[in-house]
């Protein structure tokens, strides 16, 4: 029976550490969970419509190329931003995230002209299903995207405001983390619709 | 064995009494009362709201169990209340339910019930109130959301509410809203106004209950006080765990359904809806599939329904163990066995349609989903009453209330089985047979569940005890009225009489049932009278209860350490550390029956187990939480 010494244990957390993420940041992950099954919930409902026949086949606006590569270059600026942010180079943070700002208003404005291009064709809301499901997916991630440009300008305020910078980055951080997850889900949403027309 | 000196002492920070900012908390009425942001407020917010919601979910009840007891009794004297909704025929001077109206009640019943009372209410409460004190946490992580989620629900219910009064009257397609149903205000009028508010109020539930979801989950994740891992978490806190997961998977897919449900009936979309003639017209809609929203909303519906059970099934087993004086058996099967369910509950969603012409193929192989639920179901029961076995059972009528918890649970879940069976489900689908199913299952399961844990946390809550004889008497009266009101319903259920039917009188087969019919709805009248000595009992003991004492029923949990009043931050001085699991009851050679979580095995000697006293060593080392490293050069044991 041999004694135990401490130099069998190692201390891997001091007390009061049970933090293992900011909480905030751990919220915001699971709203993002709830957001993607409610994509899910939509484009699942989506195949099973279709998978019933009685399916208008239409072209996807052209528009909707412009505003996948106008997103993916938001996320780059909004990137660049959060990196300008960690090395203390305050005023790329501002342009980046202004920048990520005036994207996402133009995101927002190519998809709604989009819905014009499918009125040029006759798919409207209303009418065959195959049309109402790609306006319902549009504008519900719309609406996210809008949030996402509330929560980018608080950003922007608080850069101006000096609030942001290598040792307060959290604000940023999750403001990236949620705009790098709607442009995900758009490029998911658009390869889905490209796929199952 | 190891010999390790037992008598150096750790720290032990739970003794010291230095102030904490937390505790001085000024403030005003409305911070304090209204929109507090402190746990145990907002608890208490979520269950009087949801006491207020029984009530009325209950009363609803009472009224069409009328109308189903006694098909030709006068209802004139109703008028003051329901007034229009009573129709009184010129010729007889009858008075009579609205047969439209009969379908709201119904519909506003299973609403009121299942959402606002065993969702809001059950949850809202015990996971608001016991997630930070069970856990040793100051609050939840976010007050603010949690305020927000509170006050979403009641926005929500305050819509809901006003539809009862609307002139069209309040959505009468059914709790599930089945469209076209629900989707055509021509076709009843309780697919007008009323659906319109039903929806909106569902959207504002759905955003209360996300928002208090994630705080649910961030915070027993995030804010754990000292040493309490994973595997130290009393039962209730992984039921309310996973029943916030659970609910944030699922209604989203609720929101997604009843989002399109709103395009179809406000911007003549047609997800759902198709060929439809109405008073011979046919209708725009085309290429729509009805279908479609049940697969939808039984995704969200199905884990729903352990989205209500699942905290009750916690609750009672934090009480069953607290009163059977044992440890509760198979602590880690009860993990388990939620975990499965939890999982298990996304995959069998289409029971619900199995006659919606559904591939057999397909049926058969959600037949065999759904039966594999009876599994962990089983675990559970069976640990139930292990725990129940040769414990030294101290009959408390939470205690009481958790052991009828079980009893529904078995009794319900057997004619799950039945149910299950994809070819037996063609002749008991949408009869009284599955009313009785999910009304003990799930509506009396979990209600009992709410009640222990009112009975079992009042005294934390209020800081005094409620009155232990009305208790027991409240107890046997529901008790019995609960199967005297469900049990009969099996058999009007093999009959073949269908649910959501006003009147039976005109169809011969049933005049056989007249008499089990009205014993039904008698005892629904009893039941529901019985609640109101659980009212008084509740705000009596408030305001006037015996003070409690600090830890009435001699439990382990950490709740039991604060005062007897906490105030915001719930423990004065430093929180709690947490030594060993919250089953400690009767150990052999303990002191007492039973050794709080705080207290550290250096203090217990006498009880602990070799490894218990291997652990000592690891409380020694500063307080910190340690993860043992074992050498392999060093094969001790
Ligand atoms: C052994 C486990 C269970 C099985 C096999 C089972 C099976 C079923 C089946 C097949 C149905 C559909 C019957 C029909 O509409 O024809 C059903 C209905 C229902 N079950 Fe269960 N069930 C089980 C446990 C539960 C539990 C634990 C709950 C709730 C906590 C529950 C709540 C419900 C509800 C609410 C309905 C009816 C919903 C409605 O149509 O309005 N069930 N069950
Ligand atoms: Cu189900």
């Amino acid at each position: 029976m041999e004694n135990i010494t401490t130099s069998e244990f190692k201390i891997i957390e001091e007390p009061k550490k049970q933090l293992s993420m900011n909480p905030k940041k751990f919220a915001m992950w699971l709203f993002i969970a709830s957001v993607l099954m409610l994509f899910a919930a939509f484009t699942s409902a989506y195949i099973v419509r279709r998978a019933e026949g009685n399916w208008l086949y239409f072209e996807l606006p052209d528009l909707f190329y412009y505003s996948t590569v106008i997103i993916l270059l938001s996320s780059v600026t909004m990137q660049w931003a959060f990196f300008a942010a960690r090395k203390d180079n305050l005023e790329m943070v501002k342009v980046g995230v202004g920048v990520t700002a005036l994207l996402g208003v133009a995101f927002v404005i190519v998809q709604f002209l989009g819905w014009g291009q499918m009125a040029d064709q006759g798919v409207y809301l209303v009418g065959n299903p195959s049309g109402s499901f790609v306006i319902l997916l549009t504008l519900v991630h719309g609406v996210h995207l809008l949030s996402a440009i509330i929560f980018v300008l608080i950003v922007l305020n608080a850069s101006f405001k000096l609030k942001i910078h290598s040792k307060s980055m959290s604000q940023i951080e999750m403001c990236t983390t949620y705009w790098h997850f709607l442009g995900g889900l758009w490029l998911y949403l658009f390869v889905f619709l490209l796929l199952n027309r | 064995m190891a010999t390790v000196d037992i008598h150096a002492h750790p720290p032990v920070p739970h003794h010291d009494d230095h102030e904490h900012e937390h505790e001085h908390h000024h403030g005003n009425f409305w911070t304090n009362y209204i929109f507090s942001q402190d746990h145990k407020v907002i608890a208490k917010q979520y269950l009087i709201t949801g006491i207020i919601w029984a009530l009325i979910g209950g009363t609803l009840s009472v009224l069409f169990r009328l109308q189903l007891g006694f098909p030709d009794a006068d209802l004139s004297w109703l008028r003051p209340l329901l007034g229009g909704w009573i129709v009184i025929d010129p010729a007889t001077q009858v008075g009579k339910l609205d047969t439209e109206f009969y379908l709201a009640l119904v519909t506003m019943h299973g609403t009121i019930m299942v959402f606002f009372v065993l969702t809001a209410g059950l949850s809202g409460t015990f996971s608001n109130f016991l997630i930070p004190l069970q856990i040793g946490a100051r609050d939840m992580a976010s007050g603010f959301m949690n305020m927000l989620s509170y006050w979403f629900f009641f926005l929500s219910s305050a819509i809901m509410f006003t539809s009862l009064f609307i002139s069209t009257g309040p959505a009468g397609g059914g709790w599930t809203i089945y469209p076209p149903l629900s989707a055509l205000p021509q076709a009843i009028s309780g697919s007008g106004l009323g659906m319109t508010l039903w929806l909106v109020a569902m959207v504002f539930f759905i955003v209360s209950t996300l928002l208090g979801g994630v705080n649910y989950i961030t915070t027993v994740i995030n804010l754990r006080t000292q040493g309490m891992s994973f595997s130290r978490l009393p039962l209730t806190i992984w039921a309310f765990f996973f029943t916030a997961i659970i609910g944030l998977l699922s209604f989203p897919v609720l929101f997604g359904a009843a989002l399109m449900l709103v395009f179809d009936r406000s911007f003549g979309t047609s997800f759902y809806l198709s060929d439809i003639y109405i008073a011979g017209e046919a209708l725009a809609h085309e290429g729509g599939s009805p279908i479609l929203f049940q697969h939808l909303f039984w995704f969200l519906g199905h884990p729903e329904v352990y989205i209500v059970l699942l905290p009750a099934l916690g609750i009672s087993s934090e009480i069953i163990a607290t009163n059977s004086r044992k440890p509760i058996f198979g602590y880690k099967a009860m993990i388990g066995s939620m975990l499965f369910i939890a999982i298990l509950s996304f995959v069998v969603w289409a029971h619900h349609m199995f006659v919606t012409g559904m591939n057999p193929f397909l049926g058969s192989i959600f037949t065999l989903l759904t039966l594999i639920i009876a599994v962990p179901s089983a675990v559970k029961i069976f640990n139930y009453v292990t725990t129940l076995w040769k414990g030294n059972i101290v009959f408390t009528p939470a205690m009481l209330f958790s052991i009828g918890l079980v009893s529904f649970f078995l009794t319900g879940g057997i004619t799950g089985i039945f149910l299950g069976n994809s070819a037996v489900d063609i002749q008991l689908h949408d009869t009284y047979f599955v009313v009785a199913h999910f009304h003990l299952v799930m509506g009396s399961a979990s209600f009992f569940g709410m009640l222990a844990g009112v009975y079992h946390w009042f005294p934390k809550m209020f800081g005094r005890m409620m009155d232990d004889r009305l208790g027991k008497i409240h107890f046997w009266l529901t008790f019995i009225g609960v199967y005297l009101v469900f049990f009969p319903m099996h058999y009007i259920g093999i009959a073949g009489f269908p649910r959501r039917y006003y009147s039976w009188t005109n169809f011969e087969t049933f005049g056989g049932f007249t008499d089990l019919n009205m014993l039904v709805s008698v005892a629904a009248i009893a039941t529901l009278s019985a609640q109101f000595i659980f009212l008084f009992n509740f705000f009596y003991s408030i305001f006037r209860g015996r003070l409690a004492p600090a830890n009435p029923w001699n439990s382990t949990t950490l709740e039991w350490t604060t005062p007897r009043f906490p105030g915001h931050g719930n423990w004065i001085g430093e929180i709690p550390s947490v030594y060993r699991w919250p089953y400690d009851y009767s150990k052999p050679g303990a002191k007492e029956d039973f050794i709080p979580q705080t207290i550290p095995y250096s203090e217990t000697p006498e009880s602990n187990f070799p490894h218990e006293n291997e652990l000592i060593k690891l409380e020694m080392s500063n307080g910190s939480t340690i993860v043992v490293e074992e050498r392999k050069d060093h094969g001790h044991h």
